[in-house]
């Protein structure tokens, strides 16, 4: 198992090493791997995002990211897991968040990767500033949807988050 | 009564108790997420200069007494009155003020009290207890005159220092705070002590310390502070910092976290504890 102190859920400053993230999960008994890589993303609810940056509550993010990939590894069949998240300062293009599940089939790693990156955008402590080409920026979540109740909708990317009727800016 | 001839006052926290009816080490038994001994140990270091721990021989190195400064017992016989004798052959020119470790209510005003009301003159000076009018021997300042006067009373065959209290020149005080020496023999009045404790501590003024992230840090001007608050709950608490800070959410769009993980919003808060406001998240 891969245990022994390592966390499964990490936060690094510089480019995620998914090669290295990959080794890690290696398994003569696992028969595939499934990762999934959120992207920046140059648009977002109408607007021209030209940066992000993150940040996190890193003591609980990384209490709460490991308590998910634990819950994954208990409700899914799977090998090994694992969660890498970017904190600071992103640019288009940039990986901000990979996740990786080896099994010994397919289809539980694939469940167990959706499973995961879906929670960790729920749960874990961490926050993302948009910079917009207007000149504008903002939390998500926080600020243009402060007045509205969340109501979530998973399209599995990036910028998933509260619906807004209306801009409010 | 602190003229400045008088002997310096020592802590000393009497821990060498079997607790028979308690049935566990009294000394260990927690208050507030601290054990007595730490509880009774900081107490009393915020006024006095220098605190011990009194233990037996077959206790120093037990980790709930081994962290503290030790005066293992150096004379024969047993009960408290070892413990004190000790103390006083240890540093024959200073007072003591003897506190035993299962006194939860005994707070800083019990203490003031002791000390501001202190007979450097007699041998003692002791709180008369609100149960039976006796002295109380073991919340007492003890002056380096005592440790002549108890060596007489324990060749003589006496043990108790209740008795010898009785017997001596102590100035007796009545305790402004009536329960504050309530102690704590068995398990059930322990149940009634940490009932309440909890509501005692979370109505004071407490020293917490708040990290801001994000919107909130923004909104703040601040990522950290550290305030007194008598906030009793995180729920209190964002109330008052939302009046003072100007908050845009609503406190059922925030969590709350003390002491590193996900809290209830109703928790009685503690002196010393971090609390981190969490603001609507967007990992991924």
């Amino acid at each position: 198992m891969l245990t022994g102190g390592l966390t499964r859920f990490r936060f690094t400053q510089s480019a995620i090493d998914t090669e290295a993230a990959r080794r890690e999960l290696l398994d003569s008994g696992a028969g595939g791997y499934v990762s999934f890589e959120g992207w920046v993303r140059d648009h977002n609810e109408g607007l021209e995002v030209t940066r992000l940056e993150y940040e996190a509550f890193v003591e609980l993010a990384v209490k709460e990211g490991d308590r998910i990939v634990a819950d994954a590894l208990r409700r899914f069949p799977v090998k090994h897991a694992l969660c890498i998240h970017r904190v600071g300062a992103l640019d288009l293009r940039d990986m901000a968040v990979w996740v990786g599940v080896s099994a010994v089939h397919r289809g539980e790693a694939f469940d167990a990767c959706r499973f995961i990156i879906d929670e960790v955008k729920h749960r874990v402590p961490i926050w993302k500033k948009e910079h917009y080409r207007n000149g504008d920026s903002g939390w998500v979540n926080c600020e243009r949807c402060a007045a509205a109740p969340r109501h979530d909708h998973d399209d599995g990317d990036v910028h998933h988050h509260a619906a807004v009727p209306a801009l409010q800016k | 009564m602190n003229d400045s001839d008088a002997a310096p006052v020592y802590g000393l926290i009497l821990a060498g108790g079997s607790s028979t009816r308690m049935q566990r080490d009294k000394a260990a038994l927690r208050y507030l997420g601290k054990s007595q001994l730490d509880r009774a140990f900081e107490l009393a270091s915020r006024h006095l200069p220098r605190v011990f721990v009194s233990v037996r021989a077959g206790q120093a190195a037990d980790p709930t007494r081994a962290q503290h400064p030790l005066i293992v017992d150096s004379v024969a016989g047993e009960g408290p009155i070892v413990g004190i004798r000790s103390a006083l052959a240890a540093f024959p020119t200073a007072a003591w003020l003897v506190m035993a470790c299962d006194l939860p209510f005994l707070s800083a005003a019990a203490l003031s009290q002791l000390l501001r009301e202190r007979d450097t003159a007699g041998l003692a000076t002791a709180y008369r207890s609100v149960h039976d009018g006796l002295p109380e021997p073991l919340c007492a300042i003890w002056e380096p005159a005592a440790a002549a006067a108890l060596a007489a009373y324990q060749e003589t065959g006496g043990s108790c220092p209740r008795k010898f209290l009785i017997r001596s020149a102590a100035r007796l005080i009545e305790p402004d705070d009536p329960r504050a020496l309530d102690n704590v023999n068995t398990p059930e009045e322990y149940a009634e002590a940490l009932a309440a404790l909890e509501p005692i501590a979370a109505a004071e003024c407490k020293q917490l310390k708040i990290q801001y992230y994000a919107l909130m840090r923004e909104q703040a001007g601040r990522s950290e502070e550290t305030l007194d608050s008598s906030a009793a709950t995180p729920s209190d608490l964002y109330d008052e910092l939302t009046a003072r800070h100007g908050f845009t959410l609503s406190r059922n769009q925030v969590k709350v976290a003390v002491n590193g993980d996900f809290s209830d919003w109703s928790r009685p808060l503690r002196a010393g504890d971090a609390v981190v406001f969490i603001p609507p998240v967007a990992g991924g």
